[in-house]
């Protein structure tokens, strides 16, 4: 039973009367990078959202099967849900920054959790926007408003945020889209790295990026997982017909 | 034949930018008069016993006193009420955008039945909080007046406060549920934090109503010539004050009554004024 952080086990997904998940069962491999890929409209969102319960704020949404994080069916009848979106941290397309400051936006985190001590605060928060190599950047302003950095920087920041109340995994749901090249591959750069300690699930449009930087690929079509396994297999050698013409771009 | 139809949409804009100026001028124009007319017909008459005095034996016939009594009983009415009504207000609107769907029932009735209660006119509530005043047996009192004018300013900051809040993104609640927040904590640390300049706004906008209506405390306020010292007395208001010396034969009277409109302006315009000072220190940390 030496089960992954995170299993999924037979997941549907429906939008009032449209299925946009059907019956996906995976196992997301632990400490590697799993790009979700497929073209648009497929369901990686969706799935990505699953994972942390994002999605039950929506409305007319029905969720059959189960997400299991750490064992845990987190889709089960009086789940408490903060403790585990704790679990993960989230990226989101367009970096959202929380209305305060760069320090604030970090400390959040912890202190909604119970950090009162402004020592271990100050350290949490210089901690983190290392990781996320921002620091060196905005010591100088760190209580200076979030919405004052660069979209590069605010994205790191979300990256420092979510990392500082101690996740197990990060969720990006297209998290260089709204990026420029270079501030794009100061966050793929982040992740690389942060992959030895975290289990980290990307949805990506982009199929050189999943090139670059996943383990895993997971290749959504119309809601159904098509396939699934290795970088190397499933670009360079598909099993299924329309994870070939997805990756050579016949389709997109 | 290109040209025109040119010709055609340049003076179709041409003529659209000028109606557009015109009712700016409008605006702009009649705020302006309504100032002029209460500054010169007001500021002579006003005086430094108008502001520190309360009115002596004979006010109302043109002898010495002021009305110190109603700029107080006004503030505190204006104060108390927005209080209250910000107190049952906020919970409400952060219920319907919070916890509620959106799109839901409960939403929905909400936001139908404030648009119900803010078409109704400020008399009626007059007549109702008398009704219940009378009911329990209370007399005319500055509580009384409390009660009535925050109902009345209930449903013009839910509305307008409603409005604040659904321009707040979507993503910033999902950014702080995220992180593991509680719906209160991210309703409270974050939604309300974005939004505070124009909850602000709302708060404004219903307490320069509340303070300067004057049928809602027709019935329920009471008048004296004192301060009042606890809610269960009578209260004077400034917009009766102006209401009770328009109505005297004596232009010396109405000149107060001028005065008294000059002052109640440049108290909400000071409030207003301060509370956006504020706005604006909030405002600096807000996204976008």
């Amino acid at each position: 039973m030496n089960g992954t952080h995170l299993q999924v086990r037979n997941l549907s997904v429906w939008y009032g009367d449209r299925r946009v998940l059907r019956d996906v069962t995976l196992d997301i491999p632990d400490r590697r990078i799993t790009a979700i890929i497929g073209p648009s409209g497929c369901g990686k969102t969706t799935l990505l959202k699953c994972l942390n319960r994002l999605l039950e704020t929506g409305e007319d949404v029905r969720v059959q099967g189960q997400v299991l994080v750490d064992g845990e069916d987190i889709y089960a009848p009086r789940v408490e849900v903060t403790h585990i979106r704790r679990k993960m941290g989230l990226l989101s397309q367009k970096p959202q920054v929380l209305p305060m400051s760069i320090y604030e936006n970090v400390a959040y985190g912890p202190r909604i959790h119970g950090e009162r001590r402004r020592r271990e605060l100050d350290r949490i928060v210089e901690h983190y926007l290392k990781v996320a190599s921002l620091w060196d950047e905005v010591r100088d302003r760190l209580h200076g408003p979030a919405a004052s950095l660069s979209i590069g920087q605010q994205q790191r920041l979300c990256l420092a945020r979510g990392l500082a109340v101690g996740p197990e995994i990060i969720l990006g749901d297209e998290p260089t889209s709204a990026l420029d090249p270079r501030a794009s591959q100061n966050v793929e750069q982040r992740l690389g790295e942060l992959k030895r300690d975290y289990t980290i699930i990307l949805v990506t449009h982009i199929l050189r990026q999943a090139r670059r930087i996943a383990d895993h690929v997971i290749f959504l079509y119309l809601g159904e997982v098509i396939e699934h396994g290795p970088l190397k297999e499933v670009f360079g050698n598909p099993r299924h017909d329309l994870t070939r013409r997805y990756v050579e771009g016949e389709i997109s | 034949m290109k040209s025109g139809r040119m010709d055609l949409r340049g003076l179709e804009e041409t003529v659209m930018r000028g109606l557009m100026w015109l009712a700016l001028c409008l605006v702009a124009g009649s705020l302006l008069l309504i100032v002029a007319v209460i500054a010169i017909r007001g500021l002579p008459s006003l005086s430094l016993a108008m502001l520190t005095q309360t009115p002596r034996g004979g006010y109302y016939l043109g002898k010495e006193g002021g009305i110190l009594n109603a700029i107080v009983g006004s503030l505190y009415l204006g104060a108390a009420a927005t209080g209250v009504a910000l107190a049952i207000g906020l919970p409400v609107v952060l219920y319907i955008n919070l916890y509620a769907r959106s799109s839901g029932l409960t939403a929905r009735m909400v936001r139908f039945s404030m648009d119900v209660l803010w078409g109704i006119p400020s008399i009626v509530y007059g007549a109702f909080g008398f009704i219940v005043m009378t009911a329990v047996g209370l007399r005319a009192s500055l509580g009384a007046a409390i009660v009535t004018v925050s109902l009345f300013e209930l449903p013009i900051m839910v509305r307008a406060m409603d409005e604040v809040l659904r321009l707040v993104p979507r993503e910033i609640g999902e950014a702080s549920a995220s992180l593991g927040a509680t719906r209160l904590e991210t309703a409270w640390r974050v939604i309300v934090r974005q939004a505070m300049p124009g909850l602000i706004t709302a708060t404004l906008v219903a307490f320069g109503r509340g303070i300067g209506d004057t049928a809602a405390v027709l019935f329920t306020a009471g008048f004296t010539d004192r301060i009042p010292t606890s809610p269960g007395q009578p209260a004077a208001t400034l917009p009766l004050a102006i209401f009770f010396q328009l109505g005297t034969p004596f232009p010396e009277v109405q000149g107060r009554a001028y005065a008294a409109a000059a002052v109640l302006t440049f108290l909400v315009l000071g409030v207003s004024l301060l509370a956006r000072f504020f706005a604006g220190r909030f405002a600096r940390n807000t996204v976008k």
